[in-house]
């Protein structure tokens, strides 16, 4: 069976920067992958690749095996598969909790009102959400918007699911709800891959650390043996640092 | 003292008003209220079509948006008028037959565009890139996520500019005296200086001005309330959070 994702000297360019510079990497069903790395590594432009937010300059990206730039393949159908949730949650402000997850729904899975409102409930439920319906996003804690957002994306079933910093920019008090929310998500059997600080989650949930430093992966091992064994210097450099 | 009185009769004569007030209340008023807001509603259409033109990634799409906002906001509404509304018709192109209201309302249509899309195109590259992202990674086609999550944020955020712009178009509805409007076409200025030329007393045209004051004030009090509360980030202005920049002041389409 096709990996679920799979990076093949995957590059990527902004100008004369080279942000990634040949990433090889596959992630298979159910597996959850945590990717760790100093600022300016690379990770997020990685995650944003495997979502076709950025289109590589060299290299491929191939979801279940299919790669988008082939010939014949939607875009947009494709990207489906793939959920991703952002650092700065990204949800929709003129529209309610429930309506940022019944809008794709309805517009992009083509589902009925009536079918749309179930899956959003059951789903804001799933996170902890059912009472928040109803609730702007600007009523909404941070904490609370992150899981709507997560929330938003598990709705449309993707194949894979990528978490983009996701608590970086939430109150220390508020990260466990939706770290919570994640390791459900994890021992529930979803394909994820999480670009995080969070070393807890990381040794906890993943099945798969992968280190990148300067646009490379320089290590990738299971948790404990990725903390506790630490190959190569930068690594035990950056684990010096954050630890 | 007689001065006075000849100032107070061309100015306020309360029988020319008097004798003025039904066509201008039934027909002027009528027709410049139908005429502005067609021309605001196309205006809005074209300047949406515009301004996502205007933002484009190619070049090809955005050069006919930006010569289109060049041409139509650099030239006085009064020629666009009189070649739009005279020109067109006597050159035989004539697809409202002659019903001279449809050539009015396509020429401040065409004006309205440019200044519209400008404001619109202002109000969408405000929201975060983050939302087209977000919509992009949910399976949602670039024109979904535009219709369905930028442009509502976007044109809540330049509310105030918008409502200035038909503030301006109402007012400019007036220059359509060119086009010599028959009776019962008819809009507020040209029921004003008609009485005014047949009479030599301005009364009337005073009378249409406290008309478009009629309009154009609660709409501007309007413009300054939307204003005040999406700076204090106050909801229900339309905008749940807090704007950092003034879009009105943001935008280049402003005038006068």
């Amino acid at each position: 069976m096709a990996p679920r994702v799979a990076l093949r000297g995957l590059r990527k360019s902004f100008g004369n920067l080279e942000v990634l510079r040949g990433i090889d990497l596959e992630v298979a069903e159910g597996e959850v992958i945590c990717v760790l790395g100093p600022s300016g590594s690379g990770k997020s432009t990685m995650l944003r690749c495997i979502n076709f937010l950025e289109e590589p300059t060299a290299g491929s990206v191939e979801i279940d095996g299919i790669d988008p730039s082939a010939k014949g393949v939607n875009i947009d159908r494709l990207r489906q598969r793939v959920g991703m949730v952002f650092q700065q949650f990204n949800l929709f402000p003129h529209k309610t909790a429930l309506a940022n997850i019944t809008l794709p729904l309805r517009r992009v899975k083509k589902l009925s009102r009536r079918e749309a409102v179930e899956v959003a409930q059951a789903r804001l439920a799933d996170v902890g959400l059912a009472n928040k319906a109803n609730a702007r996003p600007i009523q909404l804690s941070g904490g609370q918007q992150q899981r709507v957002a997560i929330a938003r994306a598990l709705a449309l079933e993707p194949d894979v699911l990528l978490f983009d910093e996701v608590t970086s920019a939430l109150d220390p008090e508020l990260v466990k709800d939706v770290l919570d929310v994640m390791k459900r998500l994890a021992s529930g059997g979803m394909t994820m891959v999480v670009v995080t600080h969070e070393m807890g989650f990381a040794r906890e949930a993943a099945d798969r650390v992968v280190f990148m430093d300067e646009g490379v992966i320089v290590e990738e091992a299971p948790p404990r043996e990725l903390f506790e064994r630490p190959r190569s210097q930068r690594l035990r450099d950056f684990l010096d640092q954050v630890l | 003292m007689e001065r006075f009185a000849r100032l107070a009769d061309t100015f306020f004569d309360l029988e020319v008003m008097r004798r003025a007030f039904a066509d201008l209340l039934t027909e002027g008023l009528v027709n410049t209220i139908y005429i502005s807001a067609s021309a605001m509603l196309f205006g809005l259409a074209g300047g949406l079509v515009f301004a996502l033109m205007a933002i484009s990634r190619r070049w090809w799409i955005r050069l006919p948006a930006r010569a289109y906002v060049d041409l139509f906001r650099g030239l006085p509404a009064i020629l666009v008028i009189l070649l739009v509304g005279l020109g067109l018709p006597t050159a035989g192109i004539r697809p409202f037959g002659r019903y001279t209201p449809a050539y009015a309302i396509l020429a401040l249509s065409i004006i309205a565009a440019a200044y519209i899309t400008e404001i619109l195109r202002a109000g969408i590259q405000s929201v975060e890139k983050g939302q087209m992202e977000a919509a992009r990674s949910l399976g949602m086609t670039y024109l979904q996520a535009m219709w369905l999550v930028i442009v509502p944020q976007g044109v809540r955020r330049v509310l105030p500019p918008l409502t200035n712009e038909f503030i301006i178009l109402t007012k400019d509805s007036s220059l359509l005296f060119v086009l010599g409007l028959s009776l019962g076409e008819r809009e507020l200025y040209r029921i004003g200086q008609q009485v005014a030329s047949r009479t030599g007393n301005y009364s009337a045209v005073m009378l249409a001005g406290l008309f478009y004051l009629l309009i154009t004030i609660p709409l501007t009090r309007l413009v300054n309330y939307m204003d005040t509360r999406m700076r204090e980030g106050k909801p229900g202005a339309g905008e749940e959070e807090p704007l950092e920049l003034d879009p009105s002041a943001s935008v280049p389409g402003g005038r006068r």
